[in-house]
């Protein structure tokens, strides 16, 4: 035979798509997925049947109308689903800037999966989960290191949670000072995750944004302006959304200090920074990592994830409870902690998070470690390269500088001239194979793009992508009703936007549904 | 380790030395260290850090974990009564069969374009959950119950105006803590006090403290000691005609057989998700679920993601998005509803795969057999002498066992127990000192007649 014909790039693809009823239409009545064990008779004959003896108001009247279906239909309906959905394994997932979709090693979901974990109740007895306490008390150890803080809580169960966390303890810090009242605003940047700003809200803050300099960096001046005795934080990520790295991060730091206030610093993006540059030692007084980010572990369709707050050894007090010691014996359990915010979430943590981050460390060690924060700035930059090959696309700010681990993009150019918008980008790349994301609102960068590839691409994904991009940004160029249409050969076709945000039509269950839809 | 030979590290596709050669001439960088010209020098870490050797042969590293884990025993190797929020309960296998999908477990936040798939995975869930809870509006997953919690309170605070909770007496104090930490700048908390013998809210104090500025009540049913709430109606009533929200907190796993609180008055119900079909992780099996009827009122004032079904350019296909974005975080930052972001979507699709597989038949079945060991439980251990059972009435998975007429403290009747290979109910002596010595155990339908006998003939042992 002849050889076959080399591949085009980029590659053809087509997601699967099964044309998947929702689950109520494919209910079968009568059909079992599942049998439970039955009560024993000697179990019936003491004590009847109970649930008839509820009062009639509390007694449910009819079956809840749940889709009735043998095992393998349930089965094939979510194993169809899956199919009609991406993740890190399947896409060279670079796409979700801000997010650091890197490898999650199967090894650690096989080894979380043990029973001697998954069915471990969070009330054993201290000896009976000696190993689960060791592993999140030496996974803050490692943190510790990583950071240059004193102590952290594992509790919280996200980034947003952790930011939250670190909020509630700067808020009892000041309490504590007798200083609550007085300080009732915290200031954050607009590169920062929204959840900093948000979860201040929340927390009772005033909140002051910071908008970059012309060049893109936080803009000190406007910092230095903002800061007062009403200061109660800064909630600050450093590199940026943007990759950009704060060269003034310091002078951020001692302007808030000499009024008072702590420092709070989002590791959300600290991939790129792994043994290069630590919280403590910029003078922060308070940060968090996001496991589920740098450390590994897999996002979930957004969760379980799990947050890490670290803190200096003054705030060590107000960590929520418990923490985990150690003495010479034994690991256990500290609620003996009266400053405390107290809990956060149920229990300590997810736990099946901090075993996976702890495995992942210990994996690479010190200098894995830095070679991953190395490769995922390379793999960046090299990226940025590629990108900015293609007409249309430009990375504003910091004008001919690198950046660290992500960069924000803009299409602005490309939109201009074709009418072509970021999104519309997104859904064409979705017929690639590839997952893409613009950016957090509002757009303070015109037509955003926000592309961050880790350590986990090879140099052929990173070429795979932009060339990508470059294809989707030719067609801009040449043939925009493609973009416009798209995606192509996606597992659905544009879909009607307007039912989700009128009262009368949006529907959030299939009753909903079955209601309106008329 | 030598220093010498360079490490090429499996999970950093671009680690052998060639290719970083390549990659850094092709960007025109001298080295790595060219990237990182805006971090001062001041702050640069020197050195290296103080962590272990790595482990780096995959085999080494599962040696090293499967040794951590093995200092562990876990529920399943023992005989366990344990719940107070964290519930053992049977995990069919297409659940951790589905979990582990790729597709799902290493997906993040896809658009309803190529990750269509969580999508309709997620508004599945929410639709199940409606079923379930007989309402129209239910919230992609937050962290857990105690944030489903809190944030309904917050969402009742914002539709009333108003800026006090009263909350039932018998709530637990972990998540008490949670509420009183969150809602602070918002809402001040007015605890409800509960009756002596039956644990039920007191309506006459109930009564007495509610007011024109009383944004909820809050209760749970079953309790967090287990018992039913059965004055229900008239603490919704009551919350009615005083212009609050009636929020109720319901373990999902009940309502097979327990009526939902959209039939007796609740406006808002909340809970966590853990009870289907999630392991319990030592804690980290968590979702907390809230739902609502219908109403703009009350759909604007959720935080989470909603996601809502809709039609495509192609006839008979179904698409899905994001309902009234504009509220949310992401979109507004602080002034959006309190924030989203990533909470606990896995167990979202995995509760309505439970769901799905239990079908209507499952989940009353599974409900009544709930009740009927938690009957015989209670039967079974106040037969043995010392004990009693602590509250009259009709529980539902869990009770308090009322150990102060034993000579003992409960903590050690659980050394006592544990040495008899059986995991002894929660010690509420330190949560709830009005109770004494007393301890909350949870019946399940992992529990078998012999488990419960087995039970009620060691305590006998361990008391004698």
């Amino acid at each position: 035979m002849k050889p076959v014909a080399p591949k085009p790039t980029p590659r053809r693809f087509h997601q699967a798509s099964w044309d998947e009823p929702v689950i109520f239409e494919l209910s079968q009545p009568g059909a079992r997925g599942v049998l439970l064990p039955q009560v024993e008779s000697g179990i019936e004959q003491e004590v009847g049947d109970v649930s008839s003896t509820l009062p009639e108001a509390l007694r449910r009247k009819t079956l809840p109308a749940l889709p009735e279906m043998s095992q393998v239909h349930v089965l094939r309906h979510y194993d169809r689903l899956s199919q009609e959905n991406l993740g890190v394994d399947l896409n060279i997932d670079v796409g979700q800037g801000t997010c650091t979709m890197k490898y999650s090693p199967k090894v650690n979901d096989q080894l979380a999966r043990s029973h001697k974990l998954a069915d471990l109740h969070p009330l054993q007895d201290e000896s009976t989960v000696q190993g689960i306490l060791e592993v999140m008390w030496r996974l803050e150890q490692f943190l510790k290191e990583i950071s240059g803080m004193d102590r952290f809580s594992l509790q919280p169960g996200a980034g947003s949670a952790a930011i939250y966390t670190n909020m509630a303890m700067v808020r009892a810090y000041h309490t504590s000072r007798g200083e609550a009242g007085q300080r009732d605003q915290v200031i954050t940047t607009i590169f920062s995750h929204p959840s900093n700003a948000a979860c201040a809200k929340v927390g009772g803050y005033e909140i002051l944004t910071i908008y970059p300099d012309p060049d893109g960096y936080p803009d000190l001046a406007a910092l230095q302006a903002a800061v007062s005795e009403r200061t109660a934080a800064l909630f600050i990520t450093n590199p940026e959304d943007t990759g950009i790295f704060n060269p003034s991060i310091e002078q951020f730091v001692a302007a808030v200090h000499a009024v008072g206030g702590l420092c709070v610093y989002d590791q959300a993006n600290a991939n790129g920074i792994l043994g290069i540059t630590r919280a403590r030692d910029a003078g922060f007084d308070m940060c968090h990592f996001n496991l589920h980010k740098t450390f590994s572990t897999p996002h979930g369709c957004g969760g379980p994830a799990a947050g890490a707050c670290g803190v200096t050894s003054s705030l060590a007090q107000f960590l929520p409870v418990p923490t985990v010691e150690h003495d010479e014996q034994k690991y256990y359990l500290d609620y003996n902690r009266p400053h405390s915010i107290g809990k956060i979430r149920p229990w300590f943590g997810v736990a099946q998070n901090i075993l996976k981050a702890y495995a992942w460390i210990m994996s690479l060690g010190a200098k894995g470690l830095r070679e991953v924060a190395e490769i995922a700035v390379l793999n960046n930059n090299y990226l940025l390269k590629k990108v900015l090959e293609i007409h249309g696309a430009s990375a504003p700010y910091a004008k001919g500088k690198r950046r660290i681990e992500q960069v924000r993009y803009s299409w602005e150019q490309l939109s201009r001239e074709t009418g072509v918008h970021s999104e519309e980008i997104g859904y064409r790349a979705a017929d690639f194979g590839t997952h893409y994301w613009t950016s957090h609102h509002p757009y303070v960068v015109p037509e955003p793009m926000t592309l961050e590839p880790t350590e986990s691409y090879s140099r052929a994904d990173l070429d795979e992508y932009a060339a990508i991009l470059k294809h989707i940004a030719e067609e801009a160029y040449h043939s925009p009703e493609t973009i416009h249409t798209a995606p192509h050969n996606s597992t659905v076709h544009r879909i009607n936007p307007e039912p989700f945000d009128n009262p009368q039509e949006w529907a959030i269950t299939w009753r909903a549904y079955k209601r309106k839809a008329k | 380790m030598s220093d010498h030979k360079p490490i090429v590290y499996p999970y950093i596709a671009n680690s052998s030395p060639a290719t970083k050669a390549e990659m850094l001439k092709e960007v025109g960088a001298e080295n790595i260290d060219e990237f990182y010209a805006d971090i001062p020098d001041s702050i640069r870490f020197k050195g290296t850090l103080d962590l272990p050797e790595p482990l780096l042969a995959e085999a080494d590293l599962t040696r090293h974990i499967e040794g951590l884990l093995g200092k562990n025993t876990s529920a399943r190797e023992r005989l366990s009564f344990l719940g107070a929020g964290c519930g053992q309960h049977f995990v069919p296998a297409v659940c951790d069969e589905i979990l582990s999908r790729a597709e799902f477990l290493t997906a993040y936040a896809g658009e309803p374009y190529e990750d269509k798939g969580r999508f309709q995975a997620l508004f599945e869930y929410e639709s199940m959950m409606g079923e379930l809870l007989n309402m129209d509006v239910v919230n992609v997953p937050n962290y857990d119950g105690f944030q489903a919690a809190a944030t309904s309170l917050l969402m009742a605070g914002r539709i009333t105006g108003r800026t006090k909770a009263m909350i039932c007496g018998t709530i637990g104090g972990d998540k008490l803590s949670k509420i009183r930490d969150y809602i602070r700048p918002h809402l001040e908390p007015i605890m409800i006090a509960y009756l002596p013998d039956s644990g039920l809210v007191d309506l006459a104090d109930l009564g007495a403290k509610v007011s024109s500025n009383t944004a909820a009540i809050y209760f749970e049913n079953p309790s967090y000691l287990g018992f039913i709430e059965t004055g229900a109606e008239e603490i919704a009533q009551i919350a009615h005609q005083n212009g609050a929200l009636c929020v109720v907190d319901i373990d999902p796993i009940s309502l097979g057989v327990l009526a939902p609180p959209a039939d007796y008055g609740g406006d808002i119900a909340c809970g966590d998700i853990q009870t289907l079909g999630i392991h319990m992780w030592y804690g980290g099996g968590h979702g907390g679920f809230i739902a609502t009827r219908d109403d703009p009122t009350y759909v604007l004032e959720f935080p989470s993601r909603l996601f809502g079904i809709s039609s495509t350019t192609v006839d008979g296909e179904y698409g899905f998005g994001d309902v009234a974005y504009e509220r949310t975080s992401f979109a507004k930052r602080e002034e959006g509803k309190e924030w989203v972001g990533t909470a606990s979507a896995l167990w979202g699709i995995t509760a309505g795969v439970y769901l799905a597989l239990m079908g209507p038949q499952g989940m009353g079945e599974l409900g009544k057999g709930i009740m009927q060991r938690t009957a015989y439980a209670m039967k079974r251990l106040s037969q043995v002498p010392g004990l009693k059972i602590r509250f009259k009435g009709i529980h539902f998975k869990e009770f308090v066992v009322d150990f102060n007429d034993c000579n003992q403290p409960v903590a050690m009747i659980n050394k006592k127990l544990l040495a008899k290979g059986i995991f002894g109910g929660k010690d509420l002596s330190v949560e709830f000192p009005a109770l004494g010595q007393s301890a909350l155990y949870a019946i399940t339908e992992v529990h078998t007649q012999a488990d419960i006998d087995r039970l009620a003939a060691t305590l006998q042992e361990v008391l004698r």
